[in-house]
């Protein structure tokens, strides 16, 4: 494969386009309510209207709106149909050819649509996941083609640090840095590894690139293999998502079948395999060291840091980690420029952030706005407010390592700095939406429970601390507690995020502090007379025994 | 005492390995492992292939495991006890799958788990009496765009209701 084969695809690829593309979507979301049948049905509609050698039908990956599909959308008519059924195939043929659909239509330029700024998801909905072709033809695999002949690894590291692109994951590390400090690692083997272990509940962004542009993650990894020397990767994915994982093995095995990955990678001395590995179902392994112990085929328990994995991670190697989304960024800041990239988003945060948008809210699904978007325009315009009239009363970001953001601070510019001043974490996307009927300690509850059952039990803080933090709340929620627990809570959350050796103790007691911050009054309300005195020095009559 | 726990170990061992002879679905396992080159990281590959075509991990099938790529028994156990996917339990027939995500959950996912529960008798986690139910949550399916969700038998449903759960489950029950 040389550059000219490339472009070859590209031109053959795109003269057998036809006059007009339906595209139907085949993530996961719409495939639930059976999008598949709909494409089974629109492609015999096509053949019994004799439109064969005119209109194409593509499956495509995430068309963003989740919550109206199946969705399927015409171009060049620009109509994008919801709600389509298969019975509505015949009828969206026949509106091709100026007749009427009968299947409901939204606007394809609405603010959820317009206000989108695509990076990440530039090919998402657009491109057939499951063809190699339809991503070349998309420019697909020419930034590696120039890193691998154009630029030394030095070059690409560089061009990392220019553009300033920091780590999708949630921490928001600067993701040149992280390149080139495992580029200076000495060590023969070294590693790449793609964290798709979307544990977060709530979010869904990385499932949605992996499984409407796969082929954008493996080239951001070879691209990053490159730049730090490594020959050997792996993308850790989770069991939950099988379609992902099946469209990443197609992936794999058509990029290697053109020779764009495997051995002598563009007739360069190049080599670079990828290899899929498949969680088990453990929230703690999107924690690094715990996840490159997870791919050794170990229980999936972190271990102190230092050594980074960039010095000694996966058996021993030096390793470098990124997130999904980060590595999705990478052929596009090299196709367009660092300069380009660096121009996007705010002073610290660079590019885009794609947002997984769920909960009590009209426009449910995926979107990506330049870093720096107020918080306001995501959930008002873009997301259409609370359905049935309600009212918002917060947002969630970062599922149970983040916090709960108030409706009055709804004008807060969405970065890495701002998130974090208000005692959330940007983490990796997810974006819950509550309105007036949710109980803010329930919410409280619902996560420690999880970081309960998530804990891998290997540090005391964690292991223990969530289990009597969650029976805290508990006694809260059920009106069995008084002032005296409720500062016993903050005092262990203030222990627990201080002392836990990983990230998800560190960040267990977020969601409760952030409530307890912003909705006090709702804990407060709940809480009972305390019979031994607001102090509990015995002041009371009824104290005889401590406890 | 290191031999005398051995010994019957060895024993274990041996029935197992002969009990494996005689049952194809340890071969496609073997070769599987093969495709790994009996390669001790990929222990969790190999389980999850295990649990594919047994339905569950029973000790006998760890200690297989272990054997075929020379871990300790402890290693195999410890892993699949540690990960949530694995089940050491054999499953109902059917699976009902309810994502407990965070999406799901405020928009009720909770009480389709308690309207089964009151009615089916079991809890998150458990089969039936008669083995004909599991009822599971999940952490997150990733389908926050169309929650609640709930898997039936590996079939995602959108907006699920208490209603239409308890129909679904009753079509199984009945059936």
């Amino acid at each position: 494969m040389i550059l000219n084969d490339l472009l070859q695809i590209k031109e053959k690829e795109l003269a057998a386009r036809k006059k007009i593309v339906l595209r139907c979507c085949m993530a996961a979301g719409c495939m639930s309510s059976d999008s598949k049948g709909v494409k089974e049905q629109l492609e015999k509609a096509v053949a019994a209207a004799g439109l064969q050698n005119e209109v194409e039908v593509r499956g495509v990956g995430c068309m963003k709106l989740c919550c109206e599909g199946p969705l399927v959308a015409a171009d060049p008519q620009n109509a994008l149909y919801v709600r389509v059924t298969a019975e509505n195939a015949p009828s969206i043929i026949a509106a091709l050819k100026g007749g009427k659909a009968d299947a409901a239509q939204t606007d394809p330029n609405s603010a959820f649509f317009a206000k989108q700024f695509s990076i990440v998801l530039a090919n998402s909905g657009v491109v057939d996941p499951e063809r190699v072709e339809s991503y070349i033809a998309a420019d697909g695999y020419q930034a590696l083609h120039e890193v691998l002949n154009e630029m030394t690894p030095k070059d690409v590291v560089e061009q990392m640090v220019k553009c300033g692109l920091r780590g999708r994951g949630g921490a928001g590390f600067p993701t040149g840095l992280k390149w080139g400090t495992v580029a200076k690692s000495p060590g023969a083997k070294k590693y790449v590894i793609c964290n798709a272990d979307e544990g977060d509940p709530g979010a869904f962004m990385d499932r949605s690139v992996l499984e409407s542009d796969p082929h954008s993650v493996l080239e951001g990894m070879a691209i990053a293999a490159y730049a730090v020397g490594a020959d050997q990767g792996f993308i850790y994915v989770r069991a939950e998502y099988p379609l992902a994982i099946a469209r990443l093995q197609i992936a794999i095995k058509q990029a290697k079948q053109m020779g764009l990955l495997g051995a002598g990678i563009f007739e360069s001395p190049f080599n670079f395999n990828v290899d899929l590995r498949i969680g088990a179902g453990a929230f703690v392994c999107g924690e690094e060291t715990a996840l490159m112990s997870s791919v050794e085929g170990k229980r999936g328990t972190p271990r102190p840091r230092p050594p980074f994995p960039a010095e000694s991670g996966l058996f021993g190697c030096p390793t470098l980690l990124n997130n999904v989304e980060t590595f999705a960024n990478v052929p596009t800041i090299y196709r367009k420029g660092a300069e380009w990239f660096a121009g996007i988003g705010t002073e610290k945060s660079k590019g885009t952030k794609v947002f997984a948008l769920a909960g009590k809210i009209k426009n449910t699904g995926l979107l990506e706005v330049p870093m720096g978007t107020p918080l306001r325009m995501i959930v008002e315009e873009m997301g259409g407010g609370a359905p049935d009239g309600g009212r918002i009363k917060a947002v969630q970001t970062g599922g149970p390592s983040g916090g709960c953001i108030p409706a009055q601070h709804l004008d807060t510019p969405v970065d890495y700095e701002s998130l974090g001043k208000l005692g959330s974490i940007m983490g990796s996307g997810g974006m819950i939406v509550m309105d007036d009927s949710t109980n803010m300690v329930e919410i409280a509850r619902f996560f420690m429970e999880f970081c309960m059952d998530e804990s891998c039990g290997k540090c005391i803080p964690c292991r223990a601390g969530t289990v009597q933090m969650h029976h805290l709340l508990d006694k809260i929620a059920n009106r069995q507690a008084t002032a005296r627990d409720l500062t016993k809570l903050e005092e262990l959350c203030d222990l627990v995020r201080n002392t836990s050796l990983c990230g998800l103790g560190q960040t267990a007691p977020n969601p409760t502090l952030s409530t307890l911050r912003f909705f006090r009054n709702e804990y407060e309300a709940l809480l009972q007379p305390d019979p031994y005195g607001p102090n509990g020095s015995g002041t009371s009559k009824k104290q005889t025994h401590s406890i | 005492m290191n031999a005398s726990v051995a010994k019957p170990q060895r024993k274990r061992v041996q029935a197992v390995l002969e009990h494996a002879s005689g049952d194809k679905r340890f071969k496609i396992l073997e070769v599987h492992m093969k495709k790994h080159q009996f390669r001790q990281d990929a222990l969790i590959e190999v389980l999850h292939k295990a649990q594919e075509l047994f339905g569950y991990l029973e000790d006998d099938l760890l200690l297989f495991v272990s054997v075929k790529l020379k871990l300790p028994p402890s290693r195999v156990y410890g892993v699949a006890t540690f990960y949530h996917f694995f089940q050491l339990k054999p499953q109902g027939e059917h699976a009902c799958v309810v994502c407990m995500g965070t999406a799901c959950y405020v928009k009720g996912a909770d009480k389709i788990i308690d309207a089964i529960t009151q009615k089916h008798k079991a809890r998150a986690g458990e089969t039936t009496p008669d083995g004909k139910l599991s009822l599971l949550t999940a952490r997150c399916i990733g389908a926050c765009g169309i929650a609640p969700a709930v898997v039936y038998d590996g079939t995602v449903t959108p907006r699920a209701t208490p209603e239409s759960a308890l129909e679904q489950i009753n079509q199984w029950m009945t059936k």
